[in-house]
């Protein structure tokens, strides 16, 4: 609907201004996303994705990609255990 | 000794610039896994991609923040380099408003880690779909 001034002319300003009013009633606040990893799971989502493309980069051959991602994948989760256990015995 | 350095650098070939050395590195950057699927590298490709976009939106998930070029801090610069590898990824959180909250609890800042390293990943990607390209790599 037009707004229409007293000289019968409609404002700018004010079709602004309602059109602004009608995306906000028609805006639909969607809820984000969120994910939440404990410490362990953020370690081995971590390892996991790095060491596939660390195993794909690093090497030649498919046989040796895969092994050199599994091997990069047992560091990073066998440094996370080798870590946690230490931060456990230094803390007691 | 300086004679040996010199055969040295006359023995190693300059990598040829063709278009394929210039193209995959710069589609890599902007979609992670790209410059490998050009190449018909299409298995390494699109584990390329799950795995470096899943890592970035995961992060993002975790309510990561994302860096801004902004110039200040030199961790927020090494950050926002980080970032911005993911390329088309990084584009397109910043142009959508996304990873720009507080960070409200202890592990939203393996968010934030898990967005720089999947940039950092997709510049080693970037590096191999150029090694690719220039035949140093099969």
């Amino acid at each position: 609907m037009l707004i229409t001034l007293r000289s019968g002319r409609s404002s700018e300003a004010d079709l602004r201004r309602r059109t602004s009013d009608l995306s906000e009633t028609l805006y639909v606040e969607t809820e984000a996303v969120t994910i939440t990893l404990n410490h362990f799971s953020a370690a081995f989502v971590f390892a996991l994705f790095a060491s596939i493309v660390f195993g794909i980069t690093h090497k030649d051959t498919a046989r040796d990609m895969v092994r050199y991602g599994l091997y990069c994948f047992a560091l990073f989760l066998g440094g996370v255990l080798v870590a946690g256990w230490a931060m456990w015995v230094l803390k007691r | 000794m300086a004679n040996s350095t010199t055969e040295k650098s006359k023995a190693v070939p300059a990598a040829p610039v063709t278009m394929m050395s210039v193209l995959a590195p710069a589609i890599g950057w902007l979609i992670p896994g790209a410059g490998h699927m050009i190449q018909k590298r299409w298995i390494r490709g699109a584990l390329l991609f799950i795995s470096i976009v899943s890592l970035f939106l995961i992060g993002l998930a975790m309510q990561g923040r994302i860096y801004k070029a902004n110039g200040g801090d030199i961790l927020d610069i090494l950050g926002f380099v980080g970032d911005v590898g993911a390329g088309a990824l990084y584009i397109l959180t910043m142009a959508m408003d996304w990873g720009q909250g507080a960070i409200a609890f202890a592990t939203a800042d393996y968010g934030t880690k898990f967005m720089i390293v999947a940039g950092l990943l997709n510049f080693i990607a970037v590096a191999d779909a150029y090694h690719i390209a220039i035949g140093k790599k099969q």
